[in-house]
């Protein structure tokens, strides 16, 4: 955590407020239709297989590994300016939801599709926590 | 038995207003220019208008209805046809699509398809800098707090795949470029025509987002371009050589595009061709959609110009640029002459099947196949441009 964040802070809609409300718990929760049972993220107010509309958020093992990654050369943002190259990645659960997020303790280029990953959790304000993940040992 | 669509419309009139760094019009003015160049090209005054639809670009930002306020700024009376029209990249074609079922039903028959955009602000003082590719660089919410920006970024995710899958490699990506560029230096229209590119300066270029280096991705261009679509009566006393449409469809998958790598295009083609007449076979010209050069080798494929998952090896052959035997985007594409969304490739498509194509012309140039991306891989429509009706 330090006094002066400078990167964009997540919006916090009604919708994803439970995911951003279990991150300050350094818990990683996804939605999962109440229909047919499918995880899914980021927060959608209906399931686009069944069309149900109930659905709760569900602990997940964040466990996964990584499905794809993009190495952000341009600033978009100047909190981001002292990053470039930072790597984007795509994160395929085991429970099956896929997030877009960062990795910590990997260097852009060790980064491969397929790596194991687990999730950790980065305090960044005291009102914020981004799920992050970092590479594990495969089992 | 002949589809009643099938060359029952053709492209009469073609404007294309100057293109790139043209500062001092705004959308809508870039849209007169342009209908008013169409309409000068095909030898028709604007009184001959009766349907107009319009993809407004980026820059026209809020403004609702905008085929209405183009036609209140043009002073258009009377139209039987109106449409406002947003399916991405797809859109141009789309546009001739409804434009000609329109007309072939007999509801109107002769209409506008426009697009245009100023994305891009003249340079600022000393001391201000801004970047021209910031007009893309969308902020997606929560994403953003992950440095998640940006449409290169969400096409660069699904390249990665194709890359995993089928072992795509930079210099397939770099083969694409540099064809398209060898096009470009034939073409004097063209935003990069003076500058060549070799897969070396490719490989050298600043990378954006990686696997994406700067000329992976699309120009972007201040501009306008309009197509008249008229039907097969008609076009037969227009100043030039109309450009029949033989065939169309559309294709729009769904899902999660990093899943099926692949563009409606596996959806559009069959109909498309089969409407038509025609086989991939008795294709001279290809102007495909190409955001990326990963969109061309997709579409390649999708098309079946190559199996699924080799377009790189495909393209890294060298055969689809100048004096190679698969002619496409032959004006340079999106990459390297102007990034009107859709309609690059479908004016290049006019400009090759009349044979006004200069020292880029192709040989034979009976059939064109153009495409529409919009999205990531999200919307896709498909025409077939022919010299003759049938």
């Amino acid at each position: 955590m330090t006094a002066a964040y400078t990167k964009p802070l997540p919006q916090v809609t009604r919708e994803m407020a439970p995911f951003w409300e279990a991150a300050r718990r350094h818990q990683l929760v996804v939605q999962r239709c109440r229909g047919c049972g499918a995880h899914r993220f980021p927060a959608r107010d209906l399931c686009s297989r069944c069309l149900s509309r109930e659905a709760e958020w569900a602990p997940v093992s964040g466990r996964g590994a990584v499905f794809s990654y993009a190495v952000m050369h341009q600033v978009y943002h100047p909190g981001f300016a002292a990053e470039v190259p930072y790597a984007v990645v795509v994160i395929e659960l085991e429970e099956g939801a896929r997030l877009v997020s960062n990795l910590v303790g990997c260097p852009v280029g060790a980064i491969a599709i397929g790596m194991p990953v687990e999730a950790v959790f980065e305090d960044v304000t005291p009102e914020v926590t981004l799920p992050k993940f970092r590479p594990r040992a495969r089992r | 038995m002949t589809h009643p669509l099938s060359g029952a419309t053709a492209i009469v009139g073609l404007g294309i207003t100057p293109q790139g760094r043209v500062y001092g019009n705004t959308p809508l003015g870039f849209a007169v220019d342009a209908v008013q160049l169409a309409l000068a090209d095909a030898g028709l005054e604007r009184g001959d208008l009766d349907g107009l639809l319009l993809n407004p670009g980026l820059a026209w930002a809020d403004m609702g209805m905008g085929s209405f306020q183009l036609q209140q700024a043009m002073g258009l009376r009377d139209l039987r046809l109106s449409a406002t029209m947003h399916l991405g990249g797809a859109t141009a074609c789309a546009m001739i699509q409804h434009a000609a079922q329109a007309i072939a039903a007999g509801l109107c028959t002769t209409v506008a398809c426009v697009f245009s955009d100023a994305p891009l602000k003249p340079p600022k003082p000393e001391g201000e800098r801004s970047s021209s590719g910031s007009a893309y660089g969308f902020v997606r919410g929560w994403e953003a707090a992950y440095g998640y920006f940006g449409v290169n970024a969400m096409y660069a995710l699904v390249a990665r795949r194709h890359m995993h899958r089928y072992g795509t490699t930079q210099d397939h990506l770099g083969a694409v470029a540099v064809a398209q560029r060898r096009w470009a230096n034939l073409s004097p229209a063209a935003q990069m025509h003076e500058q060549p590119l070799t897969l070396e300066d490719y490989h050298r270029s600043r990378w954006i987002v990686e696997p994406f280096h700067l000329f992976d991705c699309c120009l972007v261009s201040n501009g306008g371009l309009a197509v008249i679509v008229t039907g097969r009566e008609r076009a037969r006393e227009a100043r030039k050589p109309p450009v029949y449409i033989r065939g169309m469809a559309q294709g729009h998958l769904g899902g999660d595009p990093s899943d099926t790598l692949s563009s409606g295009a596996v959806l559009s083609r069959e109909p498309a061709f089969r409407m038509a007449g025609l086989t991939l076979r008795d294709v001279d010209v290809v102007e495909l959609y190409d955001c990326y050069t990963f969109t061309v080798l997709v579409t390649l494929e999708d098309y079946g110009f190559c199996p699924k998952g080799e377009g790189g090896p495909f393209a890294a052959e060298h055969v689809t640029g100048p004096g190679g035997r698969l002619a496409v985007n032959t004006g340079g594409g999106q990459l390297s002459s102007f990034y009107m969304w859709g309609m690059t490739p479908v004016s290049e498509g006019v400009i090759q099947v009349r044979g006004e194509g200069g020292r880029r012309q192709a040989a034979k140039h009976d059939v064109a196949l153009v495409s529409g991306n919009g999205g990531v891989l999200s919307t896709h429509s498909t025409l077939i441009l022919a010299r003759e009706p049938s």
